[in-house]
């Protein structure tokens, strides 16, 4: 079959189709069913991070090496030449790609990993761009979802939290909204709103939402509960204290979940989810967490191999 | 009775960009460098327009407006209209179209953008959504109101 991610770039949600999402999810679950050891043998793959990251850069790396591949990089900028020398990031990208087969990177500033796409002679894979991209973490997201339900068209999904600033959660409403018949519940503080620029393209692609006060009101109803944290910054102590407890998820919240529901969380939690709800049938999220490693073996194999064999 | 006089004197070549809103005379002087032309530029400010209004209007003699240029200007002033001159007469119009994107024009309005300081050039794709136009920066992926993009100007 003809792979069209070969040598392709992984810079933004929106600049994958839903045909590609449905084969990164499906590459993800084979290779998780069925470790292919020598996919990235003798390649070499750039994991540079410019910003500090835990899970991601702890599981591209575990990706590469779980596939034969080897490492390159660096997990802080500090001692680069960009930092101590004031090279241009766009000079960075064309002598380090010049040595790997892939470029993986994650940057503090918004674009970083369109501008590395331009200057690249191989794929670039964005690990995360400021506050914009971080299209690997929808893709780990969008194979949780299709592993534990079956489908990514026709769900119920509720999202949680900070939906105005989670970059995460925006990423995943539009790769979602690319499916037929997914239904959105938001329930956040007003503050903390779904943006109206992802409300309007939801209109224009004809995908149903509506925003509810608190998680019981949809937990009958829904498939996934996709948790983001609210950010204790972002509020006075005290309006802090008094609106967070409806953002709070609990076990005896899902008291009247359908038996399919699964609760998703990008990582790190702090208080949003109660411990109880671990031990329960419906936490997903460190399952979640170690998909990661499967999403991003399959864009790795996929973005360096024209063909994957079955 | 009508005042036939013309507020601003006739051209002989060149081009007329009337009917701009009233305050974005100066931004496209400045936007297509006509401070800098060795050519004769006039231009009126808050003009008296025929429904009681206010236009600003700019005439540059001897000098093609670019397509990009027109481009531009569909984005700033949408409603002006553009005259060809050739020997004192109207020989062509411009229409003004919306351009699909907008390049090394206009900085990104997000200081924590990429473009900044990065040998690139800024690139915005137009977009209209329930009547507003909304620019869409390729790189930092944030979309910004006209408003604030033409304010940088």
């Amino acid at each position: 079959m003809l792979n069209p991610l070969f040598r392709k770039h992984i810079v933004s949600i929106n600049d994958i189709s839903r045909n590609e999402l449905e084969l990164i999810v499906k590459t993800a679950a084979k290779l998780k069913k069925q470790p292919q050891p020598e996919l990235l043998k003798h390649k070499v793959i750039a994991s540079c991070f410019f910003e500090a990251s835990t899970r991601t850069r702890l599981s591209f790396e575990t990706a590469i090496q779980r596939l034969g591949g080897t490492v390159i990089g660096f997990d802080n900028a500090g001692n680069t030449s960009l930092a101590k020398k004031g090279e241009t990031l766009a000079d960075s990208i064309s002598v380090i790609s010049s040595y790997a087969d892939a470029f993986v990177m994650r940057h503090p500033q918004e674009g970083a990993a369109r501008l590395a796409s331009e200057f690249s002679n191989v794929p670039v894979i964005n690990g995360g761009d400021g506050s914009n991209q971080h299209p690997t973490q929808t893709l780990l997201d969008l194979f949780s979802i299709y592993e534990t339900q079956g489908r990514l068209d026709n769900l119920n999904i509720a999202f949680v939290g900070d939906l105005k600033y989670g970059r995460t959660v925006h990423s995943l409403a539009q790769a979602l909204a690319k499916f037929e018949g997914c239904k959105f519940h938001f329930i956040s503080p007003d503050a903390l709103a779904m943006p109206e620029y992802i409300c309007d393209e939801l209109d224009e692609q004809n995908v149903s939402y509506a925003t509810y006060s608190s998680i019981e009101e949809v937990v009958p109803e829904i498939d996934v509960l996709y948790m983001t944290r609210v950010q204790k910054e972002r509020f006075d102590e005290t309006e802090y204290q008094h609106m967070k407890a409806g953002f709070i998820l609990s076990a005896s919240s899902l008291e009247h979940a359908k038996p399919n529901l699964k609760v998703l969380h990008p990582l790190p939690r702090v208080d949003e989810i109660t411990i109880d709800v671990d031990k329960t049938p419906y936490a997903y999220y460190f399952q979640q967490a170690e998909n990661g490693v499967y999403a991003r073996e399959a864009l790795l194999a996929l973005v360096l191999n024209e063909t994957i064999g079955e | 009775m009508k005042n036939n006089h013309m507020q601003v004197e006739a051209i002989c070549n060149g081009y007329v960009i009337d009917h701009i809103p009233s305050g974005q005379g100066v931004k496209i002087l400045k936007l297509f460098n006509l401070t800098d032309t060795k050519q004769r530029v006039t231009v009126g400010f808050n003009l008296p327009t025929n429904n009681g209004g206010e236009k600003d209007l700019i005439k540059v003699e001897n000098t093609e407006i670019t397509k990009s240029q027109a481009n531009q200007l569909a984005l700033l002033a949408p409603n002006a209209t553009v005259n060809i001159i050739e020997n004192f007469h109207v020989t062509d119009k411009h229409a003004l179209t919306l351009p699909n994107e907008v390049e090394n024009v206009f900085p990104c309005p997000n200081s924590n953008c990429i473009t900044h300081g990065e040998p690139v050039i800024s690139c915005f794709s137009i977009k209209k959504t329930k009547g507003n136009i909304g620019l869409k920066c390729k790189y930092c992926e944030k979309t910004f109101s006209k408003d604030i993009i033409t304010e940088q100007v």
